[in-house]
């Protein structure tokens, strides 16, 4: 092969350019929503003149929104050996403030998920600018050899020092939730700070996470049963998060070792509210092209009520070799956009 | 050219089916540190010299030095002219029908002539705006102002004849009005400085009017920008409201809209210098469904036809109660504060007509709600024209006794306003 930098010819295993110092197989990462949806019409009125702020120039509706509806891919040759990524605005809230990123390098399966805490201005961005952030910290720690543990720390470094940088346009600094998910030949590892969740779905179902939230924090302190904990209106106020105004922005980070194979889900609450039960996702999960699974999951929730934004992201364990399915010459990427509900 | 910026604050979030929309445009203007821009500027002083103004013998000689306080605070290089107001407009100086350009010996010559004013005849003040308008001729990119002065009620001319010189004069240059002494009609000079964009107050004591000329002189010397308007982009099928200035002041601009295309409405807000001001913009769309995001409206700063800064107004829709019973306090805070100036002037109509109980239930109202939004000024000037028994509840006496000029500095200063009280 060659360098796909400098073009200088490149030996088979080698990992970076003798010439250039290129990353011979950079690692492939893909975000949730980053094209825009162009050319769109407006959804409410037909008109097709957006202004620069991002608004139908006739009726003053909010332009179709390329986050709408996401759908990532990646592992070429799909069927049961790809990561599925999907994020959905849900019925509720007017824009998706969940992003996802899903990178892969070598046998290396990697997503972050981020959710805008979306009392603030600017949640959108917030959770966008984290996910690129620590996607693409985390790809490149795991391509040059680091740890996962180590890597995820690092990578939720990068992504609350991004989302810290960002502007204030409301009365509150934008901020946003965060969990990542590596999984290799051996290991899962995830890492949060707020209240999206990773589920192992394999011979005994789990829930590996355990939410930053008002009701988590009152079941571990003993304070009130699972039940009442979660009723209370601020069950789902969050504890921590990455933002300008975040305290403590070191994450919880988890690894475990599965002894068989399964199937990591990785998703935001507008998930699990409807559907919280490892075994339930299991089964949602198991046996299933994974592209349909996620597909079902979503459908789930917005049937149950879509009362916010709904991500999931499916990793098989253990992951097929990015090298033995064969590196896509596109980006592996699908984005599918629904027409807007109303 | 100075640095606008725009900040909106609101509660976008409006239950399902609801239409009003509500927000708080502030305005900034900053020259960011520079030299304020070398802008053209234009400046004409009337002082009326009418008869009335020799009783006493101090407001004439008190207006005498304010005018030549004036004088001394023009930049070197303002076209300007003194103007003596009667039942008709005298030139005062230059002697001829024009502008002189300021210099150390214009402005000594200047204070020369103000020196011989001598009262003598009626009022007609409609007439003393033309003439500034005439003396403005050929000026158009400079920035106008006219600092006026009257003592008494407008005589000498019909209020029809006031309103045809206002309507001719609107726009062209802004106009700083001030009623020295109490025999002049608070409403009449209100009406003059609202169509003129300009500011009205009382000067009671003629000594303090020496301070408020230097003060009205400086900060015309501070604008850079001229005619500045407010342009509001709303949605097809959407209504506006109202728009109203609500700091420094309460003063409605609805009715001053020029439409200037689909959509949009130009509101002259007048000449900025380096101030803040804010809005209160009232809007009715076309109602959206739960997870609907429409922008309800989009306020530009425009001046010469370039826009200087924009702010969003948007109309999120939602079933979450929490988010849509929120109380923005801005949007509260002015409320309250346009409903406090809008009490006080009933307040006073009705204690004028001898409605002793709308007076009382109307500035009881104003003493709650200058107390609650902790304007202090306005709550101070109403403490004299009632007694407080409870500032809480409103609970006011109207006081037997009360100087015309306590009454009518409670009248003209109604309108001022305080920003919102800091947080906790």
């Amino acid at each position: 092969m060659n360098c796909p930098n400098c073009a200088a010819p490149a030996p088979t295993g080698d990992r970076f350019c003798e010439e250039c110092g290129a990353d011979l197989d950079p690692p492939v990462i893909v975000i949730g929503g980053d094209q825009p949806a162009a050319g769109k019409a407006c959804t409410k009125c037909g008109g097709a003149d957006f202004s620069t702020d991002g608004y139908c120039e006739k009726c003053g509706h909010r332009r179709p929104d390329p986050r709408e509806h996401v759908e990532l891919i990646v592992g070429a040759g799909g069927g049961n050996e790809a990561t599925v990524g999907i994020s959905d605005r849900g019925l509720r809230h007017a824009r998706n403030e969940d992003a996802l990123a899903l990178a892969a390098t070598g046998p290396v399966r990697i997503t972050v998920v981020c959710d805008g805490v979306s009392t603030t201005h600017g949640a959108d961005d917030a959770s966008l600018t984290g996910v690129r952030a620590a996607s693409a910290v985390l790809a490149r720690q795991i391509r040059t050899g680091a740890k996962p543990e180590a890597a995820t720390r690092t990578a939720v470094a990068a992504a609350a020092r991004a989302v810290a940088g960002l502007p204030r346009t409301g009365a509150e600094w934008p901020s946003c939730t965060f969990v990542s998910a590596v999984v290799d030949e051996e290991s899962v590892t995830a890492g949060w700070l707020g209240d999206c969740r990773v589920y192992w779905l394999g011979a005994e179902p789990a829930l590996l996470t355990t939410d930053d939230s008002w009701a988590a924090r009152m079941v571990a302190a003993g304070e009130m049963d699972e039940a009442a904990a979660y009723a209370d209106r601020r069950a789902h106020t969050i504890v921590r998060w990455l933002g300008r105004d975040a305290g403590d922005v070191e994450p919880n980070v988890t690894v475990i070792a599965p002894s068989g194979p399964g199937t990591v889900l990785v998703c935001s609450d507008g998930l699990w509210n409807y559907v919280p039960e490892p075994k339930d996702l299991a089964r949602a999960v198991t046996g299933a092209d994974p592209l349909d699974a996620a597909r079902a999951l979503v459908e789930r929730a917005l049937g149950d009520g879509g009362h916010d934004n709904i991500t999931v992201v499916l990793i098989p364990f253990p992951p097929a070799d990015l090298a033995a399915t064969g590196t896509p010459d596109q980006p592996p990427t699908a984005t599918d956009e629904k027409d807007s509900r109303t | 050219m100075s640095e606008f910026t725009v900040d909106v604050y609101q509660n976008e979030y409006l239950t399902d089916g609801a239409r009003e929309v509500n927000a708080i445009a502030t305005v900034v203007s900053t020259h960011g540190g520079a030299v304020p821009a070398t802008a053209r500027r234009a400046e004409v002083i009337v002082v009326d010299t009418s008869g009335s103004m020799g009783y006493p013998e101090s407001k004439i000689s008190a207006a005498r030095k304010a005018v030549a306080a004036a004088i001394d605070s023009l930049y070197d290089g303002v076209e300007f002219a003194v103007v003596a107001g009667s039942h008709t407009a005298e030139m005062v100086y230059p002697p001829y029908s024009d502008l002189a350009t300021a210099s150390e010996h214009t402005r000594r010559a200047a204070k020369q002539a103000v020196k011989g004013l001598k009262p003598d005849g009626g009022t007609a003040i409609g007439s003393w705006l033309r003439k500034a308008k005439h003396l403005f001729a050929g000026r158009d990119d400079a920035i106008k102002h006219v600092i006026l002065l009257t003592d008494g009620n407008n005589q000498h001319e019909t209020e029809m004849q006031l309103d045809a010189a206002l309507t001719a004069c609107k726009g062209t240059f802004t106009c700083d009005c001030r009623g020295v002494g109490t025999d002049w009609k608070v409403a009449e000079l209100r009406k003059v400085a609202a169509a003129m964009l300009g500011s009205v107050d009382i000067i009671p004591n003629p000594a303090q009017l020496e301070a408020d000329f230097r003060a009205m002189a400086e900060s015309s010397m501070g604008k850079s920008v001229g005619a500045v308007t407010l342009r509001l982009w709303t949605p097809q099928g959407a209504a506006v409201r109202f728009v109203k200035q609500v700091m420094p002041d309460v003063a409605d601009l609805t009715g001053r809209r020029t439409d200037v295309g689909p959509q949009r409405g130009d509101y002259p807000l007048g000449a900025w210098g380096e101030e803040s001001r804010d809005y209160h913009v009232c809007v009715d769309v076309q109602p959206g469904t739960v997870g609907d995001e429409m922008l309800a409206a989009r306020v530009s700063l425009v001046a010469a036809d370039q826009v200087l800064a924009q702010g969003l107004i948007r109309a999120v829709w939602t079933d979450d109660e929490a988010l849509s019973t929120r109380i923005n306090p801005q949007v509260a805070h002015y409320t309250g504060q346009a409903e406090l100036a809008q009490a006080i002037q009933e307040g006073l109509e009705a204690r004028r007509i001898g409605d002793e109980d709308t007076a009382t239930a109307r500035l009881g109202r104003a003493v709650q709600l200058a107390a609650q939004s902790g304007n202090t000024a306005v709550a101070e000037l109403l403490g004299k024209v009632v007694d407080i028994d409870d500032p809480a509840t409103g609970t006011v006496r109207l006081k037997s006794r009360v100087s015309d000029a306590d009454e009518m500095a409670l009248d003209t200063r109604s309108s001022k306003t305080v920003r919102v009280g800091k947080k906790g």
